[in-house]
């Protein structure tokens, strides 16, 4: 089974992200980029699966800040292959266009079976990857996945739906999926290894094609959350902020 | 073209969900101001028909592919013949999983706009304006959606749900079932609910509630020695389930459970938008988390920045006293 | 025709026929064949290890620093076995009882190769050039030889038995043979405590039987009064006599009971390679092979592969040392894994390691060995080194405290071997979750916390005065702060304190802001090399943009790795720890004036400053210094009790214990009913302040870092000078006084 598992920068968001002077991004100059977490969750997967049934995996991102690191640890934890769509404007690209040119990309690979990416991302805020791509090369494809087995050549997929109850469905043919979670936590990528994969692996360059934007939200400006200031700060010591919490409690006859 | 609010019922079995009601009520809101209707699609189970007096139409989609379980290429065609009957002006959906599978497509399809984690919409013109919540909760992004169509997924708990569920009887119109549901490749299996065990966390009055905050798997004795003390169950966000450090029915969110206790202690908790949406609706919230900026004292009632460590043993002290 | 009465001496052999005679010779022939045997195979086992080249400890050099960091020097090595010294160690009396072994056997070996040398050697040599056999075995070179080896014999024979009444009566963990970890399989280890009783017991034994034929000899030979050199022989031979065996009956029964000694003998030294015996051996070669720096800095990977996988990734230090233990269990008692139920005691991990090699290497002893029903662990030479043969939880439990190598009597390095296990652990990404979550924070944050490296120097904010960036102007010394120190919650206001009491003192000090990264030390001890090399450069890189003259750092662990294993990258700036800094403020000048404090405290110190670094003295100087009183803990310096963080363990589950190492030790503490737990670490501040509550101690016992002491006498003394009295310099006079 070939699996192509598309893979994308953001914001470490234990960063405090502040808004650029232009007021529809954030200040992209001071924050670390790190891989989104759900991306790693979907290469765990088919790095599962290709260790089940053998097959290749490919990673593919756009060429933003420091994605060489999450390719090369990629190729580290067991991809076969990663691939870099360069010559995108850097900045907050729309999901739309990270997917027409995705599709563009898996047009030109051609044989692969699946392509898994992560449920959603800090900032997709025209859409989750995985439906806007199977939109746009006419491929089935399911979000929230929490799991992919290979069944013969087909995949079946679980697919939580809320409240803990799981769907289950089996893609025959081409599938492109949005995995919440994969079957394990995603493995560590040792440092030496990453950088043996630094000398031994060569990321492969793909040239973005032009491509025409469909429509999308215009941000008209981004801006922190009014802090409601909702929550009434309990003051003083342990002892004092303990006997206040069972208090509450008590005056809602919850405890004697 | 009309002016038609198409609302996009996410239910698969069971009850309809709180979230259809909220997003007929803000629907009914900005029919209003566009001078339109309020449509709800039922794609599927076709039960409980008559819970949508809130709405003026009922589009049914049925097919023999809807009883053997959930497909989102199933609901895909479903919903985009819906909206190919209706034309309608907003297409709204939840942030669930129905939400974030179908959204993209959807609005990919139609060439339509789309604006994904919305708390807030309005109408500005013939234009519809969304408030989104982005990075975790930490920004809010106002966009414009432009076009004959556009597509919004809305947060759980945005919007209030009793206004979607007054009186009325809509006009049911049954959409045929698309011909590419006889041919799909991604097939439908089976719904699993999840697996009965002994705690039930949505029918506690009272919540003790533990977040990635606190740390590591021992330090959750701490917490369940308090949750025992209070005798309620101990309940959690995603990261502590993730990690294996409680198991799955205890989770509190969009993924787990959503839960109403009457209060809800909130120790570690950051406050996630999928955190939020599951608990929010409590009638009392107090939380403890050392950083003054999360989210959760957004909703919170009472809160503290003190550490959980030295709080902990101070309220159980004061229990046992 | 027994008896020469004007020659003191005595025959060789006992009135044995030739036929006899021959025998004898192709036994013992035979028996040091065997040795020399087994010997052999064991020393190409130890040849086949890997050999190191090319790495060499290049540290500081602080008072008391070289006896660890430092290989002893051969003469050094060769004083620590002539006098047990590393067997005495807190148990004087085990100590006692093996020197006197030690000693006895050495002098009875030298018995029997001056015997061999007067019969066997000189004897033929004369016999061949002079035609007539010659021996210096008689006159007062027989009656010298006979006392000082009767004294030899008795001072085996005593210790050998004390050595076995410990080893049968005594209830010690140590040698009770109870593993850490219990196989699922199960597992016995009667032939390990049978190996021990064939050991000690077969040792005395002989000795026995060797003082009852010189009995029987000067029984048969009626007594010459120059025999009475011989005194124990001869005391024994009186006794026979009242037992009524006459002389001629001595005669009779002495061959007999002399071909059991002698088998006996010749038995044990061809056992000695396939035994507990080996150690005789083993055990001084590796302590003279031994680099205690090894544990400090801890040595590369193998060349071809990260970490131990198999037997060619062993070096040969690391084979002996494995042959050396003679499962004595001083680390097991020592070690705070084992301590509070975590599956990991280092005397299993080596004798696992041990018995592993040996079936390798098809090399087994012929006790000594557990018995695996399932053919699980050390039995399964097929399986993962780490994971199967070494339980994963085994090596993730250790703390890295250094407990075990620094008690081995025989100089073994155990944390090491448990590194190079886990980096392989590592490199195939089997860990612990809440592990790999820290380390993915180190790799992308450069910080366990997971927060933004830009958020490092944020507690400064709240300070009154401004800390200096050692990247944009000189400073004297530049303050390397760690990870607990700059982010946790607690510890900022430590920090805070510290930089108030240098502020105060007004010494030149500045920090490297955002560019500081997490120093590695405890990375590098999880096993992972790669992130630690990628922290040292990006460190050294911090370093090579500032200018300072010397680092200090709060942190052992930090201070660890940049004191040791930093210089190897290039750091040549001498680092001290802020204890140093404190003493010297409160003994040298006048920058800073202090009250005393009427204080009962007692003093934890830390693995990685105290058995790492040998400083013992500086925190107590200060604690001291300030006027508080110091109670000791039981456990204290070189014998200090880890508070389980080390290693890694901090970012680690630590649920599955039966209590946590620092609960373990703040019940210690408690017990000695003093107002302060004085802390001279970040990670023990955090680390003990929980084992404060959850052991239930609060109010009864504080967690003070040295430093808040130390500002609480400042403090002290500028309220007092504000009110105009000068109790001060009165404070100062008794201090020097010390």
């Amino acid at each position: 089974m070939k699996i192509v598992v598309g893979m994308r920068q953001l914001a470490d968001l234990v960063e405090e992200l502040e808004v650029a002077d232009s007021g529809v991004d954030i200040d992209r100059d001071f924050v670390k980029f790190v891989s989104n977490e759900w991306d790693e969750a979907a290469l765990e997967e088919a790095l599962l699966i290709k260790e089940q049934v053998g097959g290749e995996v490919v990673v593919v991102a756009l060429d933003e800040p420091d994605v060489d690191q999450t390719l090369y640890s990629a190729i580290a934890k067991g991809a076969d292959r990663a691939v870099k769509i360069v010559g995108v404007e850097e900045g907050w690209t729309p999901t739309r266009l990270r997917a027409q040119l995705l599709a563009k990309y898996l047009e030109s690979e051609g044989d692969w079976d699946a392509f898994f990416t992560g449920v959603q991302a800090a900032d997709d805020l025209d859409g989750q990857l995985a439906g806007l791509i199977g939109a746009s090369l006419g491929v089935a494809h399911a979000a929230v996945v929490s799991k992919a087995e290979p069944e013969g050549p087909a995949l079946r997929i679980t697919q939580e739906l809320g409240g803990g109850t799981l769907a289950e469905s089996v893609a025959e043919g081409k599938v492109v999926l949005g995995v919440q979670a994969g079957r394990q936590a995603p493995r560590y990528a040792p440092i030496t290894r990453i950088r043996q994969a630094m000398s031994s692996t060569t990321i492969e360059s793909f040239e973005a094609p032009e491509v025409e934007l469909g429509p999308g939200p215009k941000v008209r400006k981004l801006y922190p959350p009014e802090s409601k200031g909702q929550a009434t700060m309990l003051e003083g010591d342990p002892v004092e902020v303990a006997e206040k919490i069972v208090e509450i409690i008590r005056t809602k006859g919850l405890v004697r | 073209m009309s002016n038609e609010v198409l609302v996009i019922n996410e239910r698969v079995q069971g009850e309809i969900p709180d979230l259809t009601f909220e997003l007929i009520g803000k629907g009914r809101e900005l029919a209003q101001a566009l001078g339109g209707s309020v449509s709800v699609a039922m794609i599927g189970d076709l039960s409980s028909l008559d819970a949508f007096g809130g709405a003026d139409k009922v589009y049914t989609v049925e097919h023999p592919v809807f009883g053997s379980g959930y497909s989102a290429q199933a609901w895909e065609e479903a919903v985009a013949e819906v909206v190919a009957v209706a034309r309608p002006k907003v297409v709204l959906f939840g942030t669930g999983t129905i939400g974030i599978d179908l959204a993209g497509s959807i609005a990919y399809r139609e060439k339509a706009p789309l604006a994904s984690y919305v708390v807030d919409l309005k109408v500005e013109g013939s234009d519809v304006v969304a408030v989104s919540q982005l990075y975790g909760g930490k920004l809010l992004a106002e966009s414009l959606l432009e076009g004959e169509t556009v597509v919004a997924t809305v947060i759980a708990g945005s919007f209030p749900s009793e206004a979607g569920r007054s009186g009325g009887s809509p006009e049911v119109v049954s959409v045929a079932a698309p011909k590419s549901l006889d041919s799909l490749t991604l097939r439908p299996v089976a719904v699993k609910e999840p697996e009965k065990s002994g705690v039930d966390i949505t029918a506690a009055d009272l919540l003790v509630s533990v977040g990635r905050g606190v740390g590591s798997q021992a330090n959750i004795e701490m917490l369940q020695e308090l949750a025992d003390a209070l005798k309620v169950p101990l309940s959690a966000s995603r990261p502590v389930i993730d990690q294996g450090w409680l198991p799955k029915p205890h989770q509190v969110g969009k993924s787990g459970k959503k839960v109403k206790p009457k209060v809800y202690l909130a120790f570690g908790i950051s406050g996630a938008p999928e955190h939020l949406e599951g608990m929010r609706s409590s009638e009392l919230i107090i939380a403890c988390n050392t950083d003054p900026k999360a989210p959760i004292f957004e909703v919170a009632h009472y809160g503290t920045t003190l550490d959980l460590f030295d709080l902990v043993p101070e309220i159980l002290e004061k229990l046992e006293a | 025709m027994w008896i020469d009465a004007v020659v003191e001496t005595r025959k060789i052999f006992g009135g044995e026929t030739s036929l006899e005679k021959l025998i004898f010779y192709v036994l013992a022939f035979v028996t040091l064949l065997v040795f020399f045997t087994g010997l052999i195979r064991r020393i190409k086992k130890y040849r086949s290890g890997r050999k190191l080249t090319g790495w060499n400890f290049r540290g500081g050099k602080a008072k008391g620093i070289e006896e660890v960091t430092e290989p002893p020097s051969h003469v050094r090595s060769l004083v620590d076995v002539a006098t047990n010294k590393t067997i005495a160690r807190r148990k004087p009396s085990v100590g006692m009882a093996h020197l006197l072994m030690f000693w006895g056997f050495i002098g009875l070996f030298l018995a029997t190769t001056i015997l061999s040398l007067d019969y066997d050697v000189y004897g033929n040599i004369t016999r061949i050039f002079f035609g007539k056999e010659r021996s210096f075995f008689k006159g007062w070179f027989y009656l010298t030889y006979n006392f000082i080896f009767n004294m030899a014999g008795v001072a085996a024979l005593l210790g050998a038995a004390l050595l076995y009444m410990r080893r049968i009566f005594s209830k010690e963990k140590e040698l009770d043979y109870e593993r850490a970890y219990k196989p699922e399989g199960g597992y016995k280890r009667v032939k390990m405590a049978l190996g021990d009783h064939v050991f000690v017991g077969g040792l005395l034994l002989i000795i026995v039987t060797g003082f009852l034929i010189q009995g029987l000899r000067i029984d048969g030979s009626n007594f010459p009064s120059f025999e009475k050199w011989t005194f124990v022989g001869y005391l024994i031979g009186e006794t026979w006599k009242a037992v009524g065996v006459s002389p001629a009956l001595a005669r009779e029964i002495h061959p007999t009971l002399w071909w059991i000694h002698v088998l006996m003998a010749l038995a044990f030294v061809a056992y000695i390679p396939f035994s507990k015996a080996l150690h005789i051996l083993s055990s001084p070669a590796n302590l003279a092979l031994r680099n205690p720096a090894t544990t400090r800095v801890l040595p590369p990977s193998p060349p071809d592969h990260i970490g131990y996988r198999e037997l060619r990734d062993f070096t040969e230090k690391d084979l002996v040392g494995l042959d050396a233990c003679t499962k004595c269990g001083r680390c097991h008692g020592v070690c705070p894994a084992r301590t509070v139920g975590a599956p990991l005691s280092p005397r299993d991990l080596i004798l696992d390691l041990r018995q592993w090699v040996d079936r390798s290497t098809k090399n087994p002893m012929i006790l000594d060995w557990e018995e695996r029903p399932d053919g699980s662990g050390p039995h399964n030479t097929e399986g993962r080194l780490a994971g199967d043969v070494i339980w994963e939880r085994t090596l993730w439990s250790c703390t890295t405290c250094m407990a075990c190598v620094e008690i081995c009597p025989v100089g073994i390095e155990h944390v090491p071997l448990i590194v190079q296990l886990r980096r392989s652990l590592v490199d195939e990404g089997v860990m612990d979750p809440t592990l790999q979550s820290a380390l993915q924070n180190i790799a992308s944050q450069g910080n366990s916390f997971g927060k933004s490296a830009r958020m490092r120097a944020r507690w400064v904010k709240s300070l009154d005065f401004p800390v200096p960036d050692a990247r944009k102007e000189h400073v004297e010394y530049l303050w390397f702060l760690g990870d607990f120190a700059s982010f946790d919650e607690r510890l900022v206001e430590i920090s805070r304190t510290f930089a108030k009491v240098l502020n105060a003192a007004g010494i030149s000090f500045g920090i490297l802001y955002e560019a500081e990264r997490n120093a590695g030390n405890d990375v590098r001890r999880a096993g992972e090399e790669g992130l630690f090399e990628m922290l040292v450069e990006e460190n050294m890189k911090a370093f090579s943009s500032a200018s300072f003259d010397k680092i200090i750092t709060t942190d052992p662990h930090s201070f660890n790795t940049l004191r040791n294993e930093y210089p190897a990258f290039g750091l040549s700036a001498p680092v001290m720890h802020y204890s140093e800094l404190l003493a010297q403020l409160l003994y040298q000048g006048d920058k800073v004036s202090l009250s005393k404090l009427t204080k009962q405290v007692t003093y934890h110190d830390p693995c990685y400053l105290g058995r790492y670094n040998r400083i013992f003295d500086a925190p107590r100087a200060v604690i001291s210094g300030l006027g508080c009183d110091l109670v000791e803990m039981p456990r204290h310096r070189d014998n200090s009790f880890c508070c389980g963080a080390g290693g890694g363990r901090i970012w680690m589950d630590d649920s599955f214990l039966n209590e946590r190492p620092s609960e373990n030790r703040m019940r210690e503490a408690a017990s000695l009913g003093v107002d302060y737990f004085v802390v001279a670490c970040p990670k023990d501040y955090a680390m003990f302040s929980d084992a404060v509550k959850t052991t239930g101690n609060e109010g009864k016992i504080a967690v003070v870092d040295i430093v808040e002491l130390f500002y609480e006498a400042m403090m002290a003394d500028q309220l007092v000078a504000v009110s105009g009295s000068s109790l001060s310099s009165e404070a100062f006079e008794s201090q020097e006084g010390q």
